[in-house]
């Protein structure tokens, strides 16, 4: 993979009564990035790895990582339709079919939301580890119930990918940022917990072929809800990382970055 | 003075060597650990305790609830204010409190409270919580919105209780198409409503503004000052002088017939405390949203073990400052009166023993208490001007500010059958 480096711009639109921020960088064919429940950090080699290839759009989501708050949001599907509210105000994104997602985790449901609402917004769907449908046989990992490094701990299948990170010892402006974005998570996911019992019913319109994404050590959700998201959407399959748990993009991004690349990719020419 | 009896029901028969095992003895440590048999034998232990403290002249018996801990066993205080309603004479029947937003139907809770007050024959008074951290977890509610549904349950209800139904409510956390419960508190304008708290600020200002009494838990001498501070200066701005009427005290303090006993005794307030048996995890008592932002910093290192709970002290410490007072009644009374000289509250509750405290031991240090600790504390209450709510006849809150109808007197009073009107 390409080791030039990426030079990030970034700007404010206006959403709903408050400013997202949006991190872009790269050219090409735009491609969307929604990040995990735990926020995002500014830079990743991951986001870097996409940007040599797209034109990548990473904004914050409402909320997260110190953004404005909308108090009134109850829902993620509020969240969804803030997104195609911010894409409809991006030169690149506004056509529909115009824009290629990848949903990380939390985004990842957030990204299926988004597509229900709107089965041709997108040209190619990628969820990660997707959190939105209900498992039947196992839960998704109650985040209420850890500390939040023992949380981001349990998103990785080795330990020392977390240190290498977030360090060893996470800062104590990094623990805020974690709460704070546990709250937003709390105020719009809390019951049911990090699922919609609609959503299944309304995947089966979505027109983009899907890459579905799951890291074989996913310890917060489980394997069978990639395999339910692999049946529900019509054009979809089932991509099975080894050595990755549930943030595959932290933990294996090189592998991560080539399965969107040739997945978005396919088709051009 | 209102002088109240308070136990959190501690349910002290549970394998101490488990909880130890696990770590922690609240929301997850396992109900598998709780015995039934013994949970009835306490139940009925507590009963006996609470009629003796009537019997031995406290003016009101305080109850509360949590969920999923052996240190209280009260899962909801409208059952023993339901029982206490039916089997006491005398006593304020006081809860502190219901959690509001615990409640997804508050409407169901006026109810229940109206049905309380009229069979105590108007004894009630209705403290309301945010219930703690762990309590959300317990019981489904996003903590998230803890203090709103707070602010807006207790609205609700102070609606239902005060304005003829029937009326709709459509809120941000509460909708009801029809409020119109046929059960209305016989107290008017409405039950006194009193909010305990520890220390949050936010706690202190709302019930200030609300003009309702604030009852500090156990808080040390100084941090007691600075609430007051905080809540008179609230109160004056409001349009009113705080005072004696707006302050309630909960003291630990535990009385035998000699020093050593009760400083043993007194010991087993550490067992809901975390040193016998690790009760708080620190990220199941402090989940995202509940804490007030401006202690974020605090909340979040304690969670991942980077500070000591910011409300922890030892045993010793907590003697030194009388955050916990034992002896005999002649060694505590100068200590009381300290407190009361410096803090000058009106209302105070005696916890007056905790983990494993014999049954025979709880009721001697009642009968102590009721039989010399109260009688003394009553002089210096007069002496202080010390002044209950009751005594005052204050104004039940800020939105009603004529003083109260005293329930004996609506109670009493001769009301028309509709027999009678035709």
């Amino acid at each position: 993979m390409s080791t030039t480096s990426v030079s990030w711009t970034s700007e404010t639109i206006p959403v709903a009564g408050v400013s997202i921020q949006v991190s872009r960088a790269g050219s090409g064919p735009p491609l969307l990035i929604l990040h995990h429940d735990i926020g995002t950090l500014d830079r990743l080699p991951f986001y870097d790895a996409l940007a040599r290839r797209f034109t990548v759009l990473v904004p914050t989501m409402a909320g997260y990582d110190g953004s404005q708050r909308p108090e009134w949001m109850r829902h993620v599907r509020d969240a969804a339709a803030m997104q195609q509210w911010l894409l409809s105000e991006i030169a690149e994104t506004r056509a529909p079919g115009a824009v290629s997602v990848v949903g990380l985790g939390f985004g990842g449901w957030i990204a299926a939301e988004m597509a229900s609402l709107a089965p041709r917004a997108f040209r190619k769907l990628v969820l990660v580890g997707a959190m939105g449908l209900k498992p039947e046989r196992g839960e998704i990992a109650d985040q209420a119930l850890v500390s939040y490094i023992d949380y981001v701990r349990l998103g990785f299948s080795d330990a020392r990918a977390f240190d290498r990170v977030f360090g060893a010892d996470p800062t104590t402006p990094q623990l805020e940022k974690w709460d704070l974005n546990r709250e937003m998570t709390f105020r719009i996911a809390w019951k049911p917990y990090m699922y919609s019992a609609t959503l299944p019913h309304l995947l089966g319109g979505v027109a983009a072929p899907a890459l579905i994404v799951w890291g074989r050590d996913d310890r917060i959700v489980p394997l069978e809800c990639g395999e339910r998201y692999a049946k529900a959407l019509p054009r979809a399959r089932l991509e099975i990382v080894a050595g990755a748990g549930h943030l595959v993009d932290l933990e294996k991004p090189d592998e991560l970055a080539r399965l969107v690349i040739d997945f978005v990719s396919q088709g051009d020419s | 003075m209102h002088l109240m009896y308070f136990t959190e029901q501690p349910m002290s028969a549970y394998p101490e060597e488990e909880g130890r095992k696990f770590g922690a003895t609240a929301l997850m440590f396992s109900n598998q650990h709780f015995d039934p048999a013994a949970g009835s034998r306490l139940y009925n232990e507590y009963l006996d305790h609470y009629r003796l403290a009537e019997n031995v002249g406290f003016d009101g018996i305080m109850l509360n609830e949590h969920h999923n801990a052996p240190f209280c066993m009260q899962a909801k205080c409208n059952v023993f204010a339901s029982i206490l309603a039916a089997t006491t004479k005398r006593v304020k029947i006081v809860l502190l409190g219901n959690p509001l937003p615990l409640a997804d139907n508050p409407v169901r809770l006026a109810e229940e409270l109206a049905m309380i007050d009229m069979v105590s024959r108007g004894r009630l008074v209705s403290g309301f919580v945010r219930g703690g951290g762990q309590e959300q977890l317990a019981t489904g509610v996003n903590p998230a919105f803890n203090r709103e549904r707070f602010q807006e349950a207790h609205d609700l209800i102070v609606k239902a209780w005060t304005q003829p139904g029937p009326f709709r409510w459509e809120g941000t956390h509460y909708q009801h198409r029809v409020v119109n419960p046929w059960a209305v508190p016989l107290q008017k304008p409405h039950p006194r409503i009193w909010i305990p708290g520890v220390l949050s600020k936010e706690t202190i200002i709302w019930a200030a503004q609300k003009r309702y009494p604030y009852i500090a838990l156990s808080t040390a001498i100084d941090a007691t000052k600075k609430i007051w501070e905080l809540y008179d200066r609230v109160a004056q701005e409001t349009g009113y002088a705080g005072g004696p009427e707006y302050r309630g005290y909960l003291q630990r303090c535990h009385v035998a017939e000699t020093e050593e006993k009760a400083l043993a005794n007194a010991r087993q307030f550490m067992w809901m405390q975390g040193e016998f048996t690790g009760l708080a995890h620190p990220v199941w008592s402090t989940p995202s949203g509940y804490f007030s932002p401006t202690v974020r910093t605090a909340f979040v290192e304690y969670a991942v073990g980077r500070r000591s709970n910011p409300r922890g002290a030892s045993f010793e410490d907590q003697i030194n400052s009388q955050m916990i007072v034992a002896g005999t009644p002649k060694t505590v009374i100068p200590k009381l009166r300290r407190l009361l000289e410096e803090t000058r509250p009106s209302i105070l509750g005696f916890w007056a023993a905790d983990g494993f405290v014999s049954s025979a031991d709880a009721q001697t240090c009642i009968r102590l208490l009721g039989e010399e600790v109260l009688p003394a504390l009553r002089e210096i209450g007069k002496e202080l001007g010390l002044w209950s709510p009751f005594e005052a006849n204050a104004p039940v809150g800020i939105a009603f500010p004529d003083p109260a109808t005293p329930a004996r007197e609506r109670a009493n009073a001769h009301h028309p059958t509709p027999l009678e009107v035709s």
